[in-house]
């Protein structure tokens, strides 16, 4: 009896070592220095061993490590999260030296937990992907002023009303993708209708909508845009009953700035085209069509407004490996950056919405269009037309 | 006598087997799915003990889960399912911000006035099941989860109308309602460690002193064993099922202001449940709605929910796991009897030899 339970013991034990030796050499494979890391230059590492506890990983300044923690969607959200993990693997994969990893937070209280774990690890660049983090982030980098941190769409203040030093400010340009994917909803709709859901009400989904109202009204002055917010980004059967009554009333090609609440307003064009009708929606911060709204004939999703985290925190990690780290700076990706554009699945968008694209696209860019942000502002930019 | 004696060790004996078994499958669960188990546990382990901020964030962590798991298990005592404490924590975490920031006032009454300010709150949501119930045999278990949904979106209406700062957010509470400690902080290495805490043991003590040193306790209990019998002993059922859900009401409030005075020190618009009030009702029930029981699995689970980063970033499995573990004690706890005919085989086989 005893024999036998010290057999079991032992093979447990050696399983085991077998297996944590396979995950060390994992761990290793990331670090190796050999091609000469000609940009390492980074003297925002020196700062990082101060921090006492386990320092395991990455804090000898050898190589750059650059990670980030998730918003709850977690790295598989179709959308913003799974966008910034794109960018970083594609960082990792070009510079073979650096480190990338992620943590998932499975609710908001694990924040501040989350970005602390890597600023305790010594990351040389620690990434927060969404604006729910800027409490804590702000917090955070207060407590490790040696250590550098990125936050994506918003930008954090400090106690004395300036952007902290050692954050960078991620912004992105939506209004002005925004406003191309409301000229093509213009421009395809057949009632002259056209509607917009937002998530939470925020100056940030705001400028969605500012955006694409303006973008509708200047392709066409008579367009009616109804305008719906489900207070939520995360309720499909929400986005769903709002879709519902928006085609109800006539509206046929609806535009979301929801998250997971938009999932619903493709659920109902799906219905809505298998039952005979002809409405269509278009997507946000993804090429959306790549990953949902088949039906049976096709899809539904007109074209998608896309935002390109990937492209931001791939560039942002670039620059803070090869010392450039923009801390305090507000970076704002739009068009110029190619940091927001219509999507590449385009196929139901008509040659001449695409060439009004382009033409619009130049008036952005050139400064003859000002595409607003905010309400006021989309005010005078109606009373212009 | 011999009878009591093992009753109690049942008692400590059921949810100790079942949090093994919950390990135990937690660890096949992974080695099914090609992670190794010892480094997983390891680094779960060192993620709440491994410094002192791990430490000071789990004990932050099963703060306002004390709290749910009291409002839970004083209910139950009563006979009463509170499945309401999500609600109840909600407005009081609100109730209490609200008060923070409204009022100026030195710390010795502004703490104090917000903290009671939360258990109103909760109280009166714990109030109204309560009173439907007492009058109108309506069951506490539908009106509370109904409640739930009340609490959560009035509460976002309110902030997102009328509270707003910035993003999601109303402004931080004074720092005279605070709970917020810069020298719980600076011994735990910055976590968010404040002295609710302290509050919480306190609470347990208080739970304890209620319901089994004073008249009214044991009117509740026995209310709890029998309604009928405590009913011609001329005990009121009614009142006491109003007051049992409303001290109910008031300790799950006090927890959400546990999270709005001191770990957060604001409220937010929830995009949806925050689960402390659902997970207090595990942990009740692992610790058998006794005030130390719930001490003890309000630190298993905060424990576990932040030794789950760690074991993410360290040993990379992901974090539902532990979700699933603690699913998984739940389950074993609640099959009890399961557990229960096991001990009892293998008792009856020692004595058999």
């Amino acid at each position: 009896m005893k024999k036998r339970m010290m057999m079991v013991v032992s093979s447990v034990l050696a399983a085991g070592t077998l297996l944590a030796a396979c995950g060390e050499n994992n761990d290793d494979t990331t670090p190796i220095n050999e091609n000469g890391n000609n940009n390492n230059e980074v003297t925002e590492n020196e700062g990082n061993n101060e921090n006492e506890g386990n320092n395991e990983a990455t804090g000898d300044g050898e190589a750059f490590s650059s990670k980030m923690v998730t918003d709850v969607g977690g790295v598989d959200d179709r959308s913003f999260n799974e966008s910034a993990w794109a960018g970083l693997t594609m960082f990792g994969e070009d510079y073979p030296e650096a480190e990338v990893d992620y943590i998932q937070s499975s609710d908001a209280s694990d924040y501040a937990p989350n970005l602390n774990d890597l600023a305790r690890q010594g990351t040389d660049l620690t990434f927060a992907i969404g604006f729910l983090m800027e409490d804590d982030i702000r917090t955070i980098a207060q407590q490790n002023e040696d250590q550098n941190f990125a936050i994506v769409d918003t930008v954090v203040m400090g106690d004395d009303d300036q952007p902290v030093s050692n954050i960078a400010n991620i912004t992105f340009a939506e209004h002005e993708g925004s406003f191309l994917v409301g000229a093509v909803a213009a421009m395809h709709s057949e009632t002259d209708q056209i509607g917009f859901i937002g998530g939470v009400e925020s100056p940030l989904i705001k400028k969605f909508e500012n955006g694409f109202k303006a973008g509708a009204k200047y392709a066409n002055p008579d367009i009616e845009i109804t305008v719906q917010y489900a207070q939520d980004f995360n309720d499909a059967s929400r986005g769903q009953q709002i879709a519902d009554t928006m085609y109800g009333n006539g509206a046929d090609i609806i535009y979301h700035a929801a998250g997971g609440t938009g999932n619903g307003l493709f659920t109902e064009a799906i219905d809505r085209n298998e039952g005979g009708e002809n409405v269509w929606a278009i997507g946000v911060d993804q090429d959306q069509a790549l990953t949902e709204g088949e039906w049976s004939e096709g899809n539904v999703i007109l074209t998608s407004m896309v935002k390109r985290v990937d492209q931001s925190v791939y560039q942002v990690s670039e620059d803070t490996m090869n010392g450039n780290f923009p801390g305090g700076e507000i970076l704002e990706f739009g068009l110029e950056d190619q940091g927001v554009g219509i999507a590449e699945t385009r196929d139901n968008v008509s040659d001449e919405a695409l060439e009004a694209v382009e033409e619009y696209e130049a008036m952005i860019l050139n400064g003859e269009i000002e595409v607003p942000q905010t309400d006021d502002e989309y005010e005078d930019f109606e009373g212009s037309l | 006598m011999k009878n009591v004696f093992k009753g109690n060790l049942t008692g400590v004996f059921v949810p100790l087997i079942a949090i093994l078994f919950g390990f135990v499958a937690g660890a096949v669960i992974m080695l099914v799915s090609g992670n190794n188990p010892i480094t997983a546990y390891g680094a779960l382990i060192s993620g709440i003990f491994g410094t002192p901020y791990d430490f000071g964030e789990t004990l932050q962590r099963m703060t306002p889960l004390i709290f749910s798991g009291l409002a839970v298990a004083f209910a139950f005592r009563t006979g009463l399912l509170n499945i309401g404490v999500e609600g109840q924590l909600i407005v009081g975490w609100f109730t209490s911000v609200l008060v923070g920031i409204a009022i100026e006032a030195p710390m010795i009454i502004h703490l104090p006035l917000a903290l009671l300010a939360g258990a109103l709150a909760g109280a009166l949501w714990g109030f109204v099941p309560g009173i439907l119930k007492a009058r109108f045999q309506v069951h506490e278990v539908i009106v509370t989860i109904m409640m739930n949904y009340i609490a959560m979106h009035v509460v976002n209406h309110f902030i997102r109308n009328y509270m707003i700062e910035s993003g999601q957010r109303t402004a931080f509470v004074n720092d005279s309602a605070s709970l917020s400690s810069e020298f719980l902080t600076n011994i735990t290495n910055f976590s968010r460690l404040h002295w609710g805490f302290l509050v919480a043991v306190i609470a347990c003590v208080i739970m304890w002193f209620i319901l089994w040193k004073t008249k009214k306790g044991f009117e509740l209990r026995s209310v709890g064993y029998n309604k009928h019998a405590s009913s011609y002993a001329g005990m009121s059922v009614n009142m006491n099922i109003i007051l049992s859900m409303s001290v109910s009401g008031a300790f799950a409030g006090v927890g959400g202001a546990m999270l709005g005075l001191g770990t957060y020190n604001y409220a937010n618009i929830l995009p949806s449940f925050t689960n402390y009030g659902f997970d207090g009702i595990a942990v009740a029930l692992l610790g058998s709605s006794t005030s130390i029981g719930i001490f003890l699995s309000a630190f298993l689970f905060g424990g576990l929910k932040q030794g789950a980063n760690n074991m993410q970033s360290q040993a990379g499995v992901a974090p539902e796991l532990v979700e699933i573990i603690i699913a998984l004690i739940i389950f074993f706890v609640a099959s009890s009897y399961l557990i229960r005919w096991i001990y009892s085989r293998f008792q009856s086989k020692k004595e058999g030899k």
